[in-house]
Order: C-alpha cells, then sequence, then structure tokens
C-alpha cells in the first residue's frame, strides 16, 4: 500500500474524508471477534449496583478532598489535597462520561444521564455534543477524515501532546466551542457531525455551563479568593493529567484506517485502583468491539475473547515502552504505526495507512 | 401466503428477552421476544447506523444497537435515545401453532 509521505488531513470536512469514503472506510462493517450469543447475552446485561457504589465512592472523594482543600486554603496542605482533587474532577470523570455516554454503567437510564452530565461539565465537554463526536469515534473509529476524538494525528506534534496534561490547549478550544455555541453557532465539522434535531439542546448546554462559570467567578470576585476557581472550572486544566497518562495508551501510534479494533486499540492490564478510576476502560479493544457490555463486565469479556486478541500489555509501562518510541519516529517518520500481532488463525480485517 | 403474513420462524428460534435477525427478499428484519413471551417484529437495521439490530441487546421493551448504544421501543418502534433519533418501522406479527408469521406491506 502507497504511504502518505506529507500530513495528512484530520479535519472531518477535507481531502480525507472523500479518500475515506473512496476506500470503503466509513460506516464500514468491522472485524468481531466469535463469542456464543448466550454469552454475550450475559455480559451486556445491566446492573445498578456495581455503578452506585463506585459513583458514592467517587462523589465521597471528591467532596472529601474538596473540603480538604477548602480547610486548608492557605497553608501548604492544600497543594495535596488540591491534587487529589483536581485529579478525580478532572482525569476520572472522563470515564464516567464515556461509560454514562454509553448508557451501560447503570441499568436504570435516568441514573446514566445524570453521572453523564455532570462527568461532562467536570470534564469540560458539553454532553450533547461529544456524545456525536463520540458516536463518530465508534462509527469510524481512527478513520482519518472521519474520527473526530484521534488523540495523536501524524505527524505528532510532541510539544502538543506534553501540554494535553494540563488540557492544553483542547481546554481552550473547548471553552471557545462552549461561548461559540452560547451564541447558537456550529462550525463546519460540528454541523458534520451534529444532527439539526440536537442542536438547541446543545446550545442550552452551553448557556448552562456559561453560567455556571460566571457564578464561580462571581464568587472568587466576592469573597477575593482563587479557591471557588480551583474548586470548579480550573481543575479541569490542572487535574488533566491522569485522564492523559490513561487515555493516550487507548489508540497512540497505533494503525489508522484499519476496520479491525485489534489493530488500533490496545487493552492494558491496570492494577485495581487504576481500574476503578478508568472504570476499566483499559479493556479498550473489548469496548470498541462490543459497547454494550457495561464496564463492570469488560474483564469477563476480555477473557471469552482474548485468544484471538494481540496479547494485552502488562502494564502502562510496557504500555508506553512502546507509545513514546512510537511517537517520536512518527514525528520523523508519520507512516510509521505499531503493528498489533494478531493470532495466527484471525483474518486481517481492512488495510493500513 | 394470505394477506401478506409470511413465515419468519419457529417461536423457539427466538430466546427469551432476545431477538433474531430474519431477512427475506432482501430486506431484513428483527423479531423480538419480551421476557413474558409476546413478540414484535421492527425493520432490522438501526436507523441510524443501518447496523443489525439482532445483534443488539433487548431489556423490557427495549432493543439497544450493537454499534452506537442507540435506544428503541421495539413494541412502537419509537426511537428512545440518542444516537437514535428515527423511529423504527414496525409491522404487525402473529404466533400460530409455535410458527412466528409478520405481515410485510
Amino acid at each position: 500500500m502507497t504511504m502518505p509521505s506529507t500530513k495528512r488531513d484530520y479535519s472531518l470536512v477535507g481531502a480525507e474524508t472523500r479518500r475515506a469514503y473512496e476506500k470503503g472506510l466509513v460506516s464500514a462493517s468491522w472485524y468481531a471477534s466469535p463469542i456464543p450469543r448466550s454469552r454475550l447475552k450475559e455480559l451486556m446485561q445491566r446492573k445498578d449496583g456495581p455503578a452506585i457504589r463506585d459513583t458514592l465512592l467517587w462523589f465521597a472523594l471528591i467532596i472529601g478532598s474538596g473540603v480538604a482543600a477548602g480547610l486548608a486554603w492557605g497553608t501548604w496542605w492544600c497543594v495535596p489535597a488540591l491534587f487529589v482533587y483536581g485529579t478525580l474532577y478532572g482525569s476520572t470523570s472522563d470515564s464516567r462520561w464515556h461509560e454514562c455516554g454509553h448508557r451501560t454503567a447503570f441499568k436504570t437510564v435516568w441514573m446514566n444521564d445524570v453521572v453523564y452530565y455532570i462527568a461532562s461539565f467536570m470534564v469540560l465537554r458539553e454532553p450533547t455534543a461529544w456524545r456525536w463526536s463520540h458516536t463518530r469515534h465508534h462509527t469510524d473509529t481512527i478513520i482519518v477524515g472521519r474520527d473526530p476524538e484521534i488523540a495523536v494525528p501524524r505527524p505528532p506534534d510532541l510539544a502538543a501532546v506534553c501540554w494535553k496534561f494540563f488540557a492544553l490547549p483542547g481546554g481552550l478550544r473547548e471553552l471557545e466551542k462552549i461561548f461559540r455555541h452560547c451564541l447558537g453557532r456550529l462550525n463546519a465539522v460540528e454541523a458534520d457531525y451534529i444532527p439539526e434535531s440536537e442542536r438547541p439542546k446543545v446550545f442550552l448546554e452551553a448557556r448552562v455551563y456559561v453560567a455556571i462559570y460566571a457564578a464561580t467567578i462571581a464568587c472568587a470576585v466576592a469573597t477575593r479568593s482563587l479557591l471557588p476557581l480551583m474548586l470548579v472550572g480550573l481543575p479541569s486544566f490542572y487535574g488533566a493529567w491522569l485522564m492523559v497518562v490513561f487515555g493516550l495508551t487507548q489508540h497512540a501510534g497505533l494503525a489508522e484506517d484499519v476496520l479491525d479494533h485489534r489493530l488500533n486499540c490496545r487493552t492494558v492490564y491496570m492494577n485495581p485502583v487504576f481500574r476503578y478510576l478508568y472504570w476499566n476502560m483499559n479493556y479498550h479493544v473489548e469496548h470498541h468491539m462490543f459497547p454494550l457490555v457495561p464496564y463492570h463486565a469488560l474483564p469477563a469479556l476480555h477473557e471469552a475473547l482474548k485468544t484471538d486478541m494481540p496479547p494485552a500489555y502488562r502494564g502502562l509501562w510496557e504500555a508506553y515502552r512502546e507509545i513514546v518510541p512510537a511517537l517520536l519516529r512518527q514525528a520523523k517518520d508519520p507512516t510509521h504505526y505499531v503493528k498489533r500481532p494478531l493470532p495466527a488463525n484471525a483474518a486481517l480485517q481492512g488495510g493500513a495507512a | 401466503m394470505s394477506g401478506g403474513w409470511i413465515p419468519a420462524c419457529k417461536a423457539d428460534d427466538v430466546g427469551t428477552e432476545d431477538v433474531l435477525r430474519f431477512d427475506h427478499e432482501g430486506r431484513t428484519f428483527a423479531i423480538y421476544r419480551t421476557a413474558d413471551d409476546k413478540f414484535f417484529a421492527t425493520e432490522g437495521l438501526c436507523t441510524h447506523g443501518r447496523v443489525h439490530l439482532a445483534q443488539g441487546f433487548v431489556t423490557d421493551t427495549f432493543i439497544e444497537c450493537p454499534k452506537h448504544n442507540g435506544r428503541f421501543d421495539f413494541t412502537t418502534g419509537e426511537a428512545k435515545g440518542a444516537p437514535a433519533c428515527v423511529n423504527l418501522k414496525t409491522y404487525p406479527l402473529k404466533v400460530e401453532a409455535g410458527q412466528v408469521f409478520i405481515q410485510l406491506d
């Protein structure tokens, strides 16, 4: 296959979009590992219990660390308290946003929606706009010109990757979108994936966000203190680092333009604390292949599928030993990517670019 | 068959609280069976992503699309959760002597 040697167009309305259509990569049929319907049906069953338990603990940790930060404000003890608070607020909200966005975390639909809206605000994403963005990500995962959630385009801008740990410049772009949506405007890319019927919701949500930010700023001005902003708004930036540590393992450095999630996603084993913070999104190949399976059943799904999967990474260290060199090499050679080994009897679906 | 009733499958072919794909003359349908053994039929592809709903998840009277988790009430076809925004077409269905029939237009 001929490899493009120059920077590709990652926008959703450019030359690569046309190319993706021409190559049959748009809304295509993706490889799915064999699993008996009866077993899959068991794994898809919804439960409220695990997510209620995990969410109550999550809120307790956030409120507890936030109260500690408030009490310690003005002393150095507020630094570790804000570090914990910010990380919970700005990073772990990503996986809650994700699972509740799929409406699989809880059996009860409204519980998914409540946590989705709260987590969306914390991770600085507009609920409806990002639901449609993530829908496209699942339709055309890492298809250039179609997927709006490709975290590290080739060639990687390594400085930009580092800035991601502070949600920059992505967080500022989100604020720009929020203010634009507040005025009732979408750009061409957003108009490509957000249906007309959903746009009033996008604009309403943006106005609610702006109202909350305005109230927080007013509170900070009235109290002549940065504390309100350190508790609402700014944690989306200073607490984003762990989201990036986890999130880059999902797809960075892997193949683009393939129709097999085993080739463009990673499954990384993590310890129980990380799996709690990340709500099992480390089983990322399995999640993309069967997105109806709730987070609490992903380890069991992994066991059911693993003979048809590339070997899982034994931890973050092993994943980053692959990701960092791959991104450094892609900075010089954008055609480079990590080729995941498939089991001998597995069929490769689609080509890689 | 008279009245447009087409034999689709045996009732036992559809698991309890599950869905089965049925293809007929180039069209595809989904046959549902609820936990209390009621049967329903809709068009077979999700109105959002054109994915076969028979690979999805049935709970109560809802089917969730396997690709994007779009949600429909299969008794009415009504889209109940994004990204599903357009309703599914439903078809009359009857079960006689263990055989499921759907009425096509």
